[in-house]
């Protein structure tokens, strides 16, 4: 139970943060200007329905009221109705939400799996071509436009090459889908027992994710390159090469993991970065997760869903850093986890 | 001075790649004052009977489905990307830079003020809060240029609030309190220009940053509108190309705007290692 104490205490510590978020959204709707009411209603509607609303949503009453009206919302589920769809926010979210955290997770997994290798190897034969690989990788990740990436791999192998499927939508249009277990379809489609569905769902995961994944590559890899540099060349690890332990476990159990820790805290930026370039990566392949959805939202100024996202988006994100936190504590007992 | 230029040439000769960016931003500079008169065709002048027409020696970039010239779009666009890039890092160095250094020399409420405003902004994904605050304040290039500045407020507050906090209590400071100097007289004459071109390094670097951003918000069509030339919107414009091998349409602004990205930060890291010498990589 013990054990337990200090991740508690390191939940409280995030209160402030989910106030700030919660002030936020609200006050990007209520005081910034526009007419939320106006908004809500909808570009097709009349005064008197954009009245009719404002006396609905309690706009007419004083701010502070107002924000109690939001936070008591919130608790309940209740994020609005969205006019696209016609349906509770809430709702909508959910059952795109596992879309957009397949993308992102397999994203996040593929960066981690290509970048920290490359960083390593690049740490340990310095100023080799690999080194000169990943600088380039490295520079490049942070240059390329996301959106960009994205329809060049379409191009290349998609219309070029005819590896990839048609590049819209999370499965082939001849597959059918998979019931909804979890929503992410490549675990529905092996509780499903269905290979076909599961490779066509695969098939169409490999490019958005992989376009993802360059972008969230460069911090990872330059991360690793640098902390493994510094860890490198210090006392502990000289003396267990004197010491004539092999090269494996010089390199993976003593510098390793001691340069995990400043990567594991890079991941939260990285994070931060994959949540918005989703978004755009969503867009170019046509992806039906949340990202897209808000931004279908936004160019008809559906404000509630935009609202939501932004608000979900920041929870997810205030969530994983929390995550990272509680694993840091667990892989370095030295840190705290009150800070 | 001398001493700076002969610096400045050593780290360019030592490192071309610097040289090479300092180039292309030339470049993009004449394009951006000169582009719009120069440009072979009228960018926004459509021509059915050439519509996506390969790049060829009359079209360098091809044209797109209207039949406008992409060359001469691309070269025309150059001027708002780097309007929107360059404002929103000046409104973020004013905004950041000032209430950074006032956090960091005057410390207490207003630090604990700045600090908390910088969290709340950072527990947002910084593209996300971009995309909620143009929804919000409208659909405008303005606004544009405002949530780019918001996003980046953090990392310049939090900078120059380290900077100031670390002369706050220098001897040059103490001597220009004692010679009787107001504090905000000492923050703006003798603590600003101190942390000055650590600031400029900042803002070569969120340039990149900015004009990405910028670009992504216009992709799903936020700020900029058609058939204004944005490097943004001409990919969105293109992606349907890229399914049937229309490349050019989205290829040419795409690698643009990639260059352009690709040059400030490698500028900001030429010019950081010509004023920040101990910060070298």
């Amino acid at each position: 139970m013990s054990a337990l104490r200090p991740i508690g205490r390191r939940m409280l510590t995030a209160l402030p943060s989910v106030a700030g978020v919660i002030v936020v959204t609200f006050l990007l709707t209520r005081v910034l200007p526009g007419d939320t009411a106006a908004y809500f209603a909808g570009p097709a509607a009349t005064p008197a329905a954009i009245a009719e609303i404002r006396a609905k949503l309690g706009l007419d009453q004083p701010l502070p009221v107002q924000f109690l009206h939001y936070v008591v919302d919130l608790v309940h589920g209740n994020f609005g109705n969205s006019l696209t769809t016609g349906q509770p926010v809430l709702s909508d979210m959910l059952a795109r939400l596992p879309a957009s955290a397949e993308l992102i997770f397999i994203a996040l997994f593929l960066a981690i799996v290509i970048a920290v290798p490359l960083g390593i190897l690049a740490a340990l034969y310095e100023r080799s071509w690999i080194d000169h690989l990943c600088r380039v990788v490295a520079t490049a990740g942070v240059s390329l436009p996301v959106f960009f990436t994205g329809l060049l791999l379409v191009y290349v192998f998609y219309y070029l090459l005819g590896w990839s499927p048609s590049p819209i939508g999370r499965i082939d249009v001849f597959a059918t889908a998979p019931n909804t277990i979890t929503g992410f379809y490549l675990i529905d489609t092996l509780i499903a027992r269905d290979a076909d569905a599961f490779r066509a769902a695969f098939s169409q995961l490999i490019l958005p994710s992989l376009t993802l994944a360059i972008f969230a590559l460069a911090p990872i890899a330059r991360m690793t390159r640098g902390a493994m540099l510094s860890v490198l060349g210090s006392e502990f690890v000289r003396t267990a090469r004197a010491a004539g332990l092999s090269p494996y476990t010089v390199v993976i159990t003593y510098a390793f993991r001691n340069a995990v820790l400043p990567v594991i805290t890079t991941l939260g930026m990285v994070f931060s970065f994959l949540l918005g370039a989703s978004v755009l990566v969503e867009k170019v392949y046509a992806w039906p997760g949340i990202g897209s959805y808000a931004v279908e939202a936004l160019i008809v100024s559906d404000y509630a869903p935009v609202q939501g996202f932004v608000l979900v988006m920041a929870v997810l994100y205030l969530l994983l850093n929390l995550g990272i936190d509680i694993v840091y504590g667990l892989i370095d007992p030295r840190i705290g986890l009150e800070g | 001075m001398n001493e700076t230029l002969r610096h400045a040439r050593h780290v360019i000769g030592e490192n071309p790649v610097t040289g090479v960016a300092f180039g292309l931003f030339v470049l993009l500079l004449l394009a951006a004052i000169f582009g719009p008169w120069v440009v072979p065709y009228d960018p926004l002048g459509s021509d059915s009977s050439a519509s996506l027409v390969a790049p060829s020696a009359r079209h360098w970039f091809g044209t797109d489905q209207l039949g406008r010239d992409i060359f001469s779009r691309v070269v025309a666009a150059t001027r708002l990307d780097m309007i929107i890039a360059l404002s929103s890092v000046i409104v973020v160095f004013a905004a950041g830079g000032l209430s950074g250094i006032f956090a960091g020399y005057f410390g207490g409420v207003t630090d604990l003020i700045v600090g908390r405003l910088a969290d709340t902004i950072m527990a947002f994904p910084l593209f996300v809060l971009a995309m909620g605050i143009v929804a919000a304040l409208g659909n405008t290039v303005t606004n544009i240029v405002i949530a780019t500045a918001v996003v980046n407020f953090p990392l310049y507050a939090r900078l120059a609030r380290a900077e100031a906090n670390v002369r706050r209590n220098a001897g040059f400071v103490m001597a220009a309190r004692l010679a009787g100097n107001t504090d905000t007289r000492i923050l703006l004459f003798h603590i600003l220009p101190n942390i000055l071109p650590i600031m400029v390094v900042q803002m070569s670097l969120t340039m990149g940053y900015a004009i990405l951003n910028a670009a992504g918000l216009s992709f799903i069509g936020l700020g900029v509108r058609p058939p204004t030339p944005e490097w943004g919107i001409m990919v969105a414009e293109g992606a349907a190309g890229i399914m049937s091998g229309e490349w050019w349409v989205a290829l040419f602004p795409g690698l643009t705007l990639m260059l352009a990205v690709f040059c400030f930060n490698l500028l900001g890291d030429g010019i950081r290692d010509i004023v920040d010498p101990q910060r070298r990589t």
